[in-house]
């Protein structure tokens, strides 16, 4: 549903059962699971509000990358 | 024989009369029967999503199946971020990317079956505070949701 509503968010929905190298790599014992761009990740369903602030805290609020952004 | 039985076919086409607004396309990346038997390179749910994805798009003129062959259009989809097969790719008035990587069976069916009518009407369910954080992401975010049918 968020990549329906958002141009930013790519979303995949993955059965992992089938590809073995990929619950290798993301080190899959229980799903669902949820990696949010291979650093963030939680196991089991959250509430709507929590997931959107997961999202939030990766990819909302000001650039952090490349120092402050008036550095510019 | 068909893999939806005659009741969920029934229902769906239900489903997709009263809530498919606007076209909705299946992209899907898959091997192609003729090549199934590729050594060292075969694909073990191709062929099940192949026909489920025929059988959903026969029951509504707002679903187009577009049925690639990924071998064959490796650049696009490598371009698209794919490089496990089968996947699907549901385009429409969806504003980011939503895919589905594997066949699409148990619980995830019925996800898919919501997604292609959220990508259909460009709405969704998510409260009025979760479209507008959303709406104001600075950068691109890959979600990756990793279930098991059940």
């Amino acid at each position: 549903m968020m990549a329906v509503e958002s141009d930013k968010v790519t979303a995949d929905v993955v059965e992992v059962s089938e590809f073995p190298h990929i619950a290798q790599r993301y080190r899959i014992y229980a799903v669902p699971k949820v990696v949010i761009d291979e650093t963030l990740e939680f196991e089991g369903a959250r509430p709507e509000e929590a997931f959107i602030a997961a999202v939030e805290s990766v990819a909302g609020g000001p650039v952090e990358e490349g120092g402050s952004p008036q550095g510019e | 024989m068909p893999i939806l039985s005659n009741a969920d076919r029934e229902y769906l086409s239900q489903v997709f009369a009263e809530r498919l607004v606007d076209p909705v396309k299946i992209r899907l990346y898959t091997q192609k029967l003729a090549q199934l038997s590729i050594p060292g390179y075969e694909c073990m749910t191709c062929r099940e999503t192949n026909e489920l994805m025929e059988e959903v798009a026969s029951l509504s003129d707002k679903i187009e199946l577009e049925m690639l062959d990924f071998l064959q259009v490796r650049e696009q989809a490598a371009r698209e971020g794919i490089t496990e097969i089968p996947a699907i790719v549901l385009e429409g008035k969806n504003k980011g990317k939503v895919r589905f990587i594997g066949v699409p069976a148990g619980y995830e069916f019925a996800t898919l079956i919501e997604d292609m009518i959220d990508v259909s009407r460009g709405t969704t369910k998510l409260q009025p505070l979760s479209r507008e954080i959303l709406g104001k992401l600075a950068r691109p975010v890959h979600i990756q949701v990793f279930v098991t049918p059940t």
